[in-house]
């Protein structure tokens, strides 16, 4: 049974901050210790298990075969779903939620899609008639900050390590269970990642724990990419009510480019482990 | 005795719900325990214990169950017409009656006094049922303006203070901190700099993570030296 | 031919491989993992709280409240996400399971959380969810009189096993599956959950429950090894 965070905390956060320091030792930023797992879950096409300090969240991959949009006739489809589960927090329960779990999905989902990183004409069976879909479900397991980012790195890793299942053309069925060794069409060259910075005082961080999430003003989720060796913004978006100067931008924009250039790399070879 | 008590901590047998702890009708049951007929069995989970003829469990986890004179740390949660409503995070609310606060208020200024959201040390003056009513007219009781606040299990808090309140004193000491423990798990930390602070809310992890271990003390006194801050 | 053998090997009256482990959610008041072989639950418990709406309260005692669901990607055709009828009416049956154990009385007009996902699923769901859920409710600190722990038996034809898979699930042969699923206290001989679906003659049913019992004292040393490694662990 916990007192939710008070005041006074998020007033020494905030003191801290200006002097470029958090309450467990790390840089505005750093991430927290980072673990991924794929494959936790058996009966997923695909799916991956992420702890970023204590906050750890689960995704998986299904698979099935649909009729496509009428205006997409040869592209498979999407549809990414999150889950703020109240086993994660008790604020699930009673609210007010810190955080919506459409906004999520939708950041995550957008990050995923704009990066160009699924091939979705390559997921067409039968142009017009039938495409594969792809379901990325996302829960949160426990919540200690940052369930968003969180979130997007399982996504991509349960889809980096999802294989297709069998399919049968005449029957024009998918046949559950059964797995064949191909994996999803993807460009194993671009590496989406959502970077959510939040804003106290005049500082912003990365990988809030939940205490610093309770004391942040602002926050802004960027989704970027690399795209033929360049570094993309595929998505952005500005939540909370208090607004946010031009310079503080530019700034967040700065540091998002930095930060993904560091994280990147070490976030592919996590998933790749 | 101290180390005694310490090293017989770390020997504890586990206590499972609905298993026999002894046998005997010499034996009674203590908090956590009950008797089923020769039995006495646990039911709850924590460590078993026996002192005199009775076998209790001490339980490790669970809500805070308040007492009468507990010092507790809240943080007002609602204004109602003739006091606060505050939530120490125990499966009741507190009230703080208007007349219970230290100086003489009329009841349209409530607000300008303990606002919702401050966080306040106070005595709890009377356990009802479902509640209990608080008091701040005691001396060191009041509004808690800085510093920061941590929170640990109320089962945790004698391990947090120590026989004869020694624990907590090393802590203070060493970190130069003072420390004010609710018997609510709330713990109300005030040093000369933040670093302070987070040093020793550390050392206060680092009793709650380790509470079954026997010589503690000494842990905690290498803990510190480690973490030591200039 | 009468089911003599099982798909993976098993004894007839043996479970599958069991795992347990507490406090897996940091944020829970109490948390545990329960796994029959493929079939993992895990649960959190947040209270006794205040109960809201403040209608539902019971002026004399807590009240539990149970949620069960699976992830949308535990089994092998994708779950919508979200409550349905089944997890709903598994839900109730929980409460019911764990209700007796549990002594409330001392916090009246509040509510005791648990919350129950499936991660993976191979049958005998609710059993793993109850499991896991007497663990969680252990470690939170909640007065409780005994654990409970509960176990699927099935009827494979005319054969009686402990602790079915979903392969055994679907079995057609002869007089098919029927699936059972109790759920008793651990250490006293009382039912807090019997449930039934297929076609067994009442005698066989009564051999089923006592079949039942015997198999649960082996997953109760399952729960109460992950209780007391939890404390060692603790210590070190």
């Amino acid at each position: 049974m916990n007192i939710e965070e008070t005041n006074l905390t998020q007033r020494r956060i905030s003191e801290h901050l200006l002097k470029g320091r958090r309450f467990d030792g790390r840089k505005p930023l750093e991430l927290r210790k980072l673990e991924i797992t794929t494959g936790v879950s058996k009966n997923a096409e695909g799916s991956a298990r992420v702890k970023l300090g204590n906050t750890e969240v689960v995704a998986g991959i299904k698979l099935n075969v649909a009729t496509p949009y009428p205006n997409e006739e040869e592209s498979g489809t999407m549809m990414t779903t999150v889950e703020l589960t109240p086993l994660s927090s008790s604020r699930y329960e009673l609210g007010p939620p810190r955080f919506d779990a459409i906004e999520v999905a939708r950041i995550i989902d957008r990050g995923l899609r704009e990066s160009g990183m699924i091939d979705f004409k390559k997921l067409c069976i039968t142009p017009g008639e039938k495409v594969w879909s792809i379901f990325v479900d996302i829960f949160s397991i426990n919540d200690d900050g940052n369930v968003m980012d969180a979130a997007g790195i399982a996504a991509l890793a349960a889809l980096r390590s999802a294989k297709m299942p069998k399919y049968d053309k005449e029957t024009g069925k998918v046949l559950f269970g059964e797995w064949t060794e191909d994996k999803l069409p993807l460009n194993e060259e671009i590496t989406p990642i959502n970077l959510t910075f939040h804003k106290i005082g005049d500082n912003f961080l990365i990988d809030p724990t939940a205490a610093e999430e309770d004391s942040a003003e602002s926050r802004i989720s960027l989704a970027l990419s690399n795209w033929e060796g360049q570094v993309m913004v595929n998505s952005v978006q500005k939540s909370n009510e208090a607004e946010l100067s031009i310079l503080k931008a530019e700034e967040v924009i700065d540091l998002a480019e930095k930060t993904f250039k560091e994280l990147s790399e070490r976030i592919n070879t996590d998933i790749r482990k | 005795m101290d180390e005694e008590k310490e090293k017989n901590e770390g020997k504890r047998q586990v206590a499972i719900p609905g298993e026999i702890i002894k046998t005997g009708k010499e034996y009674l049951p203590g908090d956590g325990a009950r008797r089923d007929g020769e039995n006495i069995v646990a039911c709850r989970f924590g460590l078993q214990d026996e002192y005199g003829r009775f076998l209790r469990v001490i339980p490790l986890s669970g809500p805070y169950i308040p007492r009468k004179g507990n010092l507790v740390i809240g943080k007002v949660a609602d204004i109602s017409f003739n006091g606060w409503i505050i939530d120490v995070g125990s499966p009741y609310t507190s009230f703080l009656m208007l007349n219970e606060y230290p100086k003489y208020i009329e009841s349209d200024d409530l607000e300008s006094y303990l606002a919702i959201g401050d966080l306040v040390l106070c005595k709890i003056h009377r356990t009802k049922r479902k509640g209990m009513d608080l008091t701040m007219k005691e001396r060191g009781l009041g509004k808690i303006e800085d510093g920061m606040i941590t929170t640990i299990n109320s089962n945790k808090v004698p391990r947090v203070i120590g026989k004869e309140g020694s624990m907590v004193k090393l802590i203070k000491d060493s970190t130069q901190c003072d420390i004010t423990v609710g018997q609510n798990g709330v713990i109300w930390i005030k040093g000369s700099s933040v670093e302070h602070e987070l040093y020793a809310r550390g050392a206060i992890n680092f009793v709650v993570e380790r509470s079954y271990l026997s010589g503690l003390t000494e842990e905690v006194k290498k803990y510190l030296e480690q973490n030591k801050i200039e | 031919m009468a089911y003599t053998k099982r798909p993976d090997g098993r004894k007839l009256d043996e479970a599958r491989n069991m795992t347990a482990e507490i406090g897996v959610i940091p944020n829970a008041d109490g948390s545990a993992k329960f796994s029959f072989g493929d079939t993992i639950a895990i649960a959190a418990v947040y209270g006794p709280k205040t109960m809201h709406p403040q209608h539902k309260q019971n002026p004399q005692r807590g009240v539990l409240r149970c949620t069960y669901d699976m992830l949308s990607f535990s089994v092998t055709e994708r779950k919508r996400p979200g409550p349905s009828r089944r997890s709903q009416e598994i839900s109730k049956i929980i409460e019911w399971s764990l209700s007796p154990v549990l002594d409330l009385e001392e916090f009246p007009n509040t509510v005791v959380d648990v919350h129950i996902m499936i991660t993976q699923a191979n049958a005998s769901t609710r059993c793993a969810a109850i499991n896991a859920a007497a663990l969680a409710l252990a470690q939170a600190g909640i007065p409780m009189k005994d654990l409970v722990t509960s176990v699927s038996i099935g009827k494979l034809d005319k054969t009686l096993v402990v602790d079915v898979t979903k392969e055994e699930e679907d079995y057609k042969e002869g007089e098919g599956a029927t699936d059972i699923a109790m759920t008793l206290m651990s250490n006293n001989d009382e039912i807090t959950s019997l449930q039934l679906d297929g076609k067994i003659p009442p005698q066989a049913l009564k051999e089923a429950i006592r079949l039942g019992r015997a198999a649960t004292k082996k997953i109760h040393e399952v729960q109460v090894g992950a209780l007391k490694a939890y404390i060692e662990e603790n210590k070190k």
